[in-house]
């Protein structure tokens, strides 16, 4: 919402400051976003008098101008051909910036004179487009402020535009009358009364207006006249200035005169030619649907059953609430003018406008709430300009409908100040600000008055108290703990799990992400994703329409555009949720880490290398035990279509149990996401790992045995394809009171072994308990080692 | 005797190498050497020469050892330094690399947000996402015609054809985790709710997705002088400094009423911002007094309880605490940004050590 500061004088009798209205505004919610104050940057521009003018004697076209300024005679070099003896102007010195040309005038020679300052056009000080020369003024002493000048003879070039924003629950300040009020009750100066007289009718109204009886609810009140015999044209000079300040154009004056009330009072209105009302009758009603109109805004625009219309005989004139027809619009040449003056309900303008994608400023003023009980003054105030300005003669008002009635009260408590905000405000002041804006209070009761729709309840007469005595005088008040002493942790266990996952996998040399949750369809598909239940219905792009199926399609986009800058060695982790629908609650936490390339850069060790399976095994291990998985779990095959078939496992317990997946990457999904692989990948699900039965603190007793362990080494040859945890389970079988531990420290494949052979070698650590264990016990449970893992794989005890 | 032990004392300090060390040791008192011959002697000695010469060999013998031993001791020494004097490395030559992770700053803040709430008495709330309009948008006091819900610039998800409930949205903001929560708990309640938020908008300053964390107390007597206090002590803790100054300028949200956005001094010096001084001023954050609708809508008799709640931006504060120019890049997992911007994995904040180093 845009004003001017003389605009709001109109209706505030104030003195004060230009700053003290702006931070009052700030302060009362009406948040100032901007101010152009174009007097405040011409301060330095004084007057002067022309006291000689001669040619330079080295260029036709400069003139050397003797100039009585505040600071005495100054000489100043002009090339403006008006430049002459006997004129006033207006004179920047040296130091002063000229915004029209960007630049602070300095002492300089001009073809070997020296020059002094400069005479300013128009539009060097940027007050128009005029530059056919230097101003010339018919008033004005030697050393006068030229802003000064202005103020007095031409206030609208210095006029200070002020834009505020609106919150949606004030539509009264789409008004300047409004923000006036609001300055008011502030206690900035007073609300001047700008009543007008209503105009007597002196002939019948020649057009007739209906409402359809289903169509009250969205249009209740219809207020119009023809005023006959108008001269239209351009608006006067006041109208036409205060409409270019806040930006509108200027079109015609009946056309202006709508914009005008607009804006001063937040009261939209429109003008039909009266002559090109068909039948002159004009009926509101609902859209059956499929109608048409060609609006003011000269765009075509068809109608869905149950928008507010009105038609003439020969069909749609006006989308009520939002905007008018071309067809009955006036034009220079309208010389009989129905004007319009009606209430709109808020919930149907604005679905209207949505759907029709009409931004207008009545469709903003409408669908916030205009004040209904105004209907009535408003078309007399536009009566009263229009006759003023463009003649002519009124009928009487017709009135179809009635004014819906927005008579509420509400209970004022003045306790209630104290105890929701917490400030101390008087009642009697309290009841002060209320009348100030327009409440009338009986008793204790607040009538809200008809321009506040906004005010629903006793929370809302709190608001407006503290608002306009300013909610910076609130002074804090400590917040009591909730217990006494030392705060309660309050995170909850799988808030914990989360942040320890996050921190072990940083811990491990992994960076952090934060992507996107909505990928590309196509990547989605490529985990699993990609349906219409996680699609968006109007994402921004198309690479962002799904929402994500896994952390890992984001990491690996991460991945490629590292890669073309450069970075080939990369460790990126995601913490965050993906999405198995479109359902609330259809999302779970995942951790996701990827590794691409070598496990650092080449080094003078020879120390790095390619990364690979068992560096993600090793890292989802690490980070799973951090978040309390148990160490006992089982590796299976079988994970989703993503991974490499024969280079993933998933860690589980029991196979419907996941707690993750490690892996090579499948070098297809790379392809498609332009990943320069191989990838390593783990993905864990920490919601999977099974809560620790809370038993407090205490650990169980450290039971450790003073006896020597043993340890013993076997190979095994068995088939390539016999799992090395398959071996290692059946020793840990052979007895499982002294085994304490097996280890697989060496694989050979191939070689002397034959085709399709490998060779695993495991130690095995025997831990003794009761007493020390003697050649004969390590023989006979080195045999049942033997044992087991031969019957388990079918393999034999390599020579 | 003194002339033994002078040829052999004098030979072990001559001797330069093991080997030579040990054809003295043998010479002089090994089984066979010039000692232990000088030992037998002693049979055929009186007794009362023997009680003298006795003595006197067992001191030569053990003089003789130490000696060696002695001698042994250096030449090892020795041998060390020289091989030592060897064994030089180029310790200029680059370590074996170790790889740096790092924390995203929006995981970071959110732990600092909620480290300091957590001293306040606020656990942490969750939500979903995707949520219904109704949670996100009716329950929270606007409907259908609202204008803010057109504001919101709201990303819809798609229905399918016959399912007629209105389309589920992506949260627009944090807030449908009060009403969750209202739900869950009741009153009374403390809770934050950090976590990611999408508005359809996308340029210099707006990512569509970005986090936010939202503050909510419900109590019997909590007032908005409360809140001025709760967010006076989040800002110094959060960012560091002694005192700062709060302007509460009144404002709208359906949500609350009350409202007021919150704005902190600072300065702009040389494009780097201070907190708590100067003559600026810098909107931080929407808040309020919980409007009666929404606590009704949560389950809350307003007319028992109120409360305040609060929402800001966790990207917008971590941007202006450490510096960080780009919304944007937070979300580009560029490896540079990652690194530069990031925190270490044990920089774990806490209000005892200090939010940040």
């Amino acid at each position: 919402m845009k004003f001017t500061l003389s605009w709001l004088k109109d209706h505030l009798d104030t003195t004060a400051t230009l700053d003290e209205i702006l931070y009052a505004l700030t302060d009362l919610g009406l948040e100032v976003e901007g101010v152009e104050d174009r007097g405040a940057r011409l301060r330095d521009f004084t007057i002067g008098y022309v006291k000689s003018a001669e040619k330079h004697p080295d260029a036709d076209r400069l003139r050397v101008c003797q100039v009585e300024t505040d600071e005495g005679v100054k000489q100043i070099i002009c090339g403006a051909p008006n430049a002459r003896e006997g004129i006033t102007v207006v004179v920047a010195k040296p130091g002063v910036y000229v915004p029209g040309i960007d630049t602070t005038i300095g002492v300089g020679k001009i073809r070997g004179i020296e020059s002094f300052g400069m005479m300013a056009s128009e539009r060097e000080m940027e007050l128009s487009d005029e530059h056919d020369g230097i101003i010339e003024l018919d008033t004005g002493e030697v050393g006068q402020s030229f802003v000064d000048w202005l103020a007095e003879h031409d206030p609208a070039k210095v006029d200070p535009v002020i834009e505020i924003a609106i919150t949606p629950n004030r539509p009264d300040a789409l008004g300047v009358r409004g923000i006036a009020r609001d300055l008011a009750a502030r206690g900035l100066g007073k609300l001047k009364k700008r009543d007008v007289d209503a105009v007597e009718g002196t002939f019948d109204c020649p057009v007739s207006v209906t409402i359809d009886g289903d169509t009250l609810e969205q249009c209740p009140v219809f207020y119009g006249r023809v005023i006959r015999g108008v001269k239209n044209g351009p608006s006067p000079k006041w109208l036409q200035d205060h409409l270019r300040a806040i930006g509108l154009r200027p079109i015609s004056f009946l056309v202006d005169v709508t914009n005008f009330f607009t804006y001063d009072r937040n009261r939209p209105l429109h003008v039909f030619d009266a002559d090109k009302i068909a039948g002159n009758a004009l009926r509101v009603h609902r859209a059956k649907g499929g109608e048409t109109l060609v609006g003011l805004d000269e765009k075509e625009y068809t109608f869905e059953e149950g928008m507010t219309l009105i038609s003439d005989a020969d069909g749609v004139e006006s989308i009520g609430g939002v905007m008018g027809g071309m067809a009955s619009g006036c034009t220079e040449e309208t010389t009989n003018v129905f004007l319009e003056a009606a209430y709109f309900d808020p919930v149907r303008t604005a679905y209207t406008g949505r759907a029709l994608k009409i931004n207008s400023d009545a469709r903003y003023r409408f669908e916030r709430g205009i004040d209904p009980a105004w209907t009535p003054y408003g078309i007399e105030h536009a009566t009263r300009m229009i006759l003023d300005h463009a003649g002519g003669e009124a009928s009487e008002v017709i009135v179809a409908g009635k004014i819906p009635n927005t008579d509420r009260a509400y209970k004022l408590d003045a306790a209630r100040v104290r105890s929701l905000v917490g400030m101390d405000i008087p009642e009697s002041e309290q009841r002060q600000t209320l009348t100030s804006l327009g409440f009338i209070l009986e008793g204790n009761m607040a009538h809200v008055p008809s321009w506040r729709p906004d005010v629903q309840g006793e929370a809302d007469l709190v608001e407006e108290v503290a608002r306009i005595a300013s909610l910076t005088k609130l002074q804090g008040t400590p917040l009591p703990r909730l217990v006494d002493g030392v705060p309660k942790p309050v995170l909850s266990p799988a808030q914990r799990r989360e942040a320890i996952g996050r921190r072990t996998c940083a811990a491990l040399g992994y960076n952090e992400c934060v992507s996107y949750t909505f990928i590309d369809q196509a990547s989605a598909a490529l985990f699993g994703g990609g349906e219409d239940t996680t699609l968006l219905e109007n994402p921004i792009s198309s690479d962002m329409s799904h929402m994500r199926p896994a952390l890992l399609p984001g990491l690996l986009q991460a991945a490629s555009r590292n890669q073309a800058r450069g970075f080939a060695d990369l460790a990126l982790f995601e913490v965050g949720p993906a999405f198995h629908g479109g359902e609330p609650g259809e999302q779970h936490m995942l951790i996701t880490g990827l590794l691409v390339g070598r496990t650092g850069p080449k080094d003078v060790h020879g120390a790095t290398r390619a990364v690979d399976v068992f560096d993600v095994k090793a890292d989802a291990e690490v980070v799973l035990a951090a978040m309390g998985a148990p160490a006992r779990v089982q590796i299976l095959r079988g994970a989703r279509e993503w991974w490499h078939p024969g280079r993933h496992g998933m860690i589980c317990l029991g196979p419907k149990k996941v707690l993750g997946v490690f892996g090579e990457v499948h070098p297809r999904v790379l392809d498609a996401m332009d990943v320069k692989g191989p990838a390593m990948a783990f993905t864990l699900w920490p919601e999977e790992i099974p809560m620790p039965r809370k038993a407090g603190a205490t650990r169980p007793a450290l039971d450790i045995s003073d006896l020597q362990a043993v340890e013993r080494d076997f190979a095994f040859v068995v088939d390539a394809k016999v799992e090395a945890l398959t071996l290692v389970n059946a020793a840990m079988g052979a007895d499982k009171a002294l085994i304490e531990d097996v280890r697989i420290f060496d694989e050979f494949i191939g070689g002397s072994l034959g085709e399709g052979k490998k060779s695993l070698a495991l130690t095995v650590r025997l831990q003794p308990v009761s007493q020390t264990l003697k050649d004969a016990d390590i023989e006979a449970v080195s045999a049942k080692v033997v044992d087991k893992v031969t019957k388990a794989t079918g393999g034999v005890l390599r020579g | 005797m003194d002339d033994l032990k002078q040829k052999y004392l004098g030979q072990i300090a001559e001797a330069d190498d093991e080997s030579a060390l040990e054809s003295i040791r043998l010479a002089a008192v090994g089984k066979k050497g010039e000692v232990a011959l000088k030992m037998r002697e002693l049979g055929k000695m009186t007794p009362e020469e023997r009680q003298t010469a006795g003595p006197a060999l067992n001191a030569l013998k053990d003089e003789i050892n130490s000696a060696l031993a002695a001698k042994k001791a250096a030449l090892a020494d020795a041998a060390l330094d020289a091989r030592l004097r060897e064994e030089w490395l180029d310790v200029t030559l680059p370590a074996r690399s170790t790889r740096q992770g790092t924390i995203h700053p929006i995981s970071q803040v959110s732990e600092e947000v909620t480290a300091i709430f957590a001293e306040m008495g606020f656990s942490v709330a969750e939500g979903p996402r995707i949520d219904t309009d109704w949670y996100n948008f009716d329950a929270l006091n606007i409907p259908g015609h609202h204008p803010a819900r057109a504001e919101m610039d709201t990303f819809y998800m798609h229905r399918a054809e016959g399912d007629n409930r209105p389309p589920h949205v992506l949260r627009t903001h944090t807030s449908p985790v009060q009403i969750r929560s209202m739900e869950k708990m009741g009153a009374p309640l403390r809770i934050i709710c950090p976590g990611g938020v999408y508005r359809a908008d996308y340029d210099q300053t707006h990512t569509p997705m970005f986090h936010q964390v939202e503050g909510l107390a419900i109590d019997k007597d909590i007032s908005m002088a409360h809140l001025k206090w709760v967010l006076e002590e989040f800002v110094k803790a959060y960012f560091e400094v002694d005192g700062v100054d709060l302007r509460f300028r009144a404002s709208h949200f359906p949500f609350t009423e009350p409202s007021a956005e919150v704005d902190i001094r600072c300065s702009w010096e040389g494009g780097t911002l201070k907190i708590g001084e100067g003559d600026d001023w810098l909107e931080i954050l929407g808040s309020g007094m919980v409007h009666p609708k929404v606590l009704a809508a949560g389950g809350i008799d307003p007319d028992a309880w109120q409360g305040f709640a609060f929402g800001m931006g966790i990207d917008r504060i971590a941007m202006l605490k450490y510096g960080v120019p780009d919304l944007r890049a937070f979300f580009d997992s560029d490896l540079r940004w990652l690194r530069h911007y990031g925190f270490a994995s044990l920089d774990q904040p806490n209000l005892h050590g200090g939010l940040s180093r």
